[in-house]
């Protein structure tokens, strides 16, 4: 059996064993970072308020989960039929979508019980998507409330070590909220411009990147489209670049997905 | 709590919850104003029933409006308030279910609407929302912005208001303040026989927490 590599320190002779399966050039572009993907093979969850199937903007959902609590018992809904209570989380599939056509869309609903118990819901919700190795979670939702912080940022923790992208949305006003202000996750605020593939890298964090957030006509309830702004709409579109990236190069770490956004950002080295 | 004192601090709570609400209902007037809107309004959230509450509302549907309360998870003012996140809707483009459950929280059927939850500290109290600015300007990150800060002088204004709340209850010996202002009453009678031992142990307690 193969000697596996090395995790906790670097003996000179096992240098060689590290050696990355696909060598970066030294000018990183767009068209390497996904040029001709499409999100084939690569699974992304929508932690929202659920999704609206058979939508023609968000095409196929893969599976429809609920996760509620009742009495301290956390239940996982694995067939969840409710749809999306809101509608938000059907126009964040919809965007995942529309940038990376054949990613596979799982919806984790984590809203409906009500204001009371909806932090306690959202973490449960993280960690059982987490659990089940998805590529990218997309979560647009935060909580303000410190008791859960630690807890979440031990799970935001845990998706990078297992190299599940976690995308959340920044909030736009100055609050402390999580987990988008952990380091381990990929934090989106919004733009003005209309260009889905224009994002910018924040050198003033805790705000890491900046997508498209306003004026987005999005698919809604029912079959319907609206115009939305807000950085939960800012969110899926890095989440499907994201999607676009690993399905072109799939060993990417959340590590090596972040340097890659930033080498290919408007402002950085990225075409506008 | 001696008569005088009680008098003193009744009088200040029952003015303090309308002049409150005055400015909740100033903070609608002047958003809905700002950006030329048809119409604006607060909720607050009852955390017993888990329910959002119409609290002050400007423009369109405001007279029926005030106390009406609808489920916390529902609609876009619930989402808001579960995500803590402000979402802004511009243009109704095909919306077969969209109207009907926006027009059950609203009152009236806007075409586009601003939604922003109102947190204070750790807590979200509420939502604010702006139903219906003009159409002919696009939506700026700036107008995002101007949202957010009515947010915050709306929460500010929903806390004060639970507090006012808070403490009339208190008065009333209802809820958990009034077990608060019992012992204060007992404080307030002791001292007046013999203040040494009742200090001593105000002065520990206070102390301890």
């Amino acid at each position: 059996m193969e000697e596996p590599l090395p995790a906790w320190s670097l003996p000179t002779e096992a240098i060689d064993r590290i050696e990355l399966p696909e060598a970066w050039p030294g000018q990183v572009t767009r068209e390497w970072a996904w040029g001709g993907a499409t999100g084939a093979g690569v699974r992304v969850c929508i932690l929202d308020s659920g999704v609206e199937t058979n939508h023609p903007l968000v095409g196929e959902v893969q599976q429809s989960i609920a996760v509620s609590i009742e009495a301290d018992n956390v239940l996982i809904d694995d067939d969840d039929r409710a749809g999306d209570l809101c509608g938000h989380g059907t126009a964040c599939a919809g965007i995942v979508r529309s940038l990376a056509p054949d990613c596979e869309l799982t919806s984790v609903r984590v809203l409906g019980a009500g204001y009371t118990g909806s932090g306690a819901v959202l973490l449960e919700g993280l960690r059982w998507s987490i659990e089940q190795g998805y590529d990218v979670i997309n979560m647009s939702l935060s909580t303000t409330k410190q008791k859960f912080a630690s807890l979440l940022h031990e799970l935001a923790d845990t998706a990078y070590f297992r190299r599940t992208m976690l995308v959340a949305s920044a909030h736009n006003m100055p609050v402390e909220s999580y987990p988008w202000r952990f380091s381990s996750v990929i934090s989106v605020g919004s733009h003005e411009s209309s260009d889905p593939f224009s994002y910018y890298y924040n050198p003033s964090p805790p705000v890491e990147f900046f997508a498209r957030g306003v004026d987005v006509e999005v698919p809604w309830l029912g079959g319907g489209r609206l115009v939305c702004t807000g950085n939960s709409f800012a969110t899926p579109h890095v989440a499907g670049i994201v999607a676009l990236m690993l399905s072109k190069h799939r060993e990417l770490t959340p590590f090596q997905l972040k340097s890659l956004l930033y080498l290919t950002s408007s402002n950085v080295g990225g075409e506008t | 709590m001696s008569e005088e004192l009680r008098s003193a601090v009744a009088a200040g709570v029952l003015g303090a919850e309308r002049s409150y609400r005055e400015l909740l209902q100033s903070i609608v007037e002047v958003a809905r104003a700002i950006f030329r809107a048809k119409a604006s309004s607060i909720f607050l959230l009852d955390e017993n029933t888990d329910e959002l509450v119409f609290e002050a509302v400007a423009g369109e549907g405001s007279e029926s409006l005030i106390g009406r309360r609808f489920p916390s998870s529902q609609g876009i003012a619930g989402f808001v308030l579960v995500s803590r996140q402000p979402l802004v809707i511009e243009d109704v483009l095909e919306d077969p279910r969209f109207s009907r459950e926006v027009a059950e929280s609203t009152g009236y059927l806007p075409e586009g609407l601003m939604a922003v939850p109102l947190l204070h500290e750790e807590r979200a109290l509420g939502v604010l929302e702006v139903l219906d600015r003009p159409t002919d300007a696009r939506f700026t990150l700036g107008e995002m912005d101007l949202l957010g800060l009515f947010a915050s002088q709306a929460a500010i204004a929903l806390d004060l208001l639970q507090r006012a709340r808070r403490a009339q209850s208190a008065l009333a010996g209802e809820g958990d303040l009034s077990v608060v202002a019992r012992i204060a009453e007992k404080l307030e009678q002791r001292r007046e026989d013999d203040e040494g031992d009742a200090a001593a142990f105000l002065a520990a307690l206070e102390k301890v927490l």
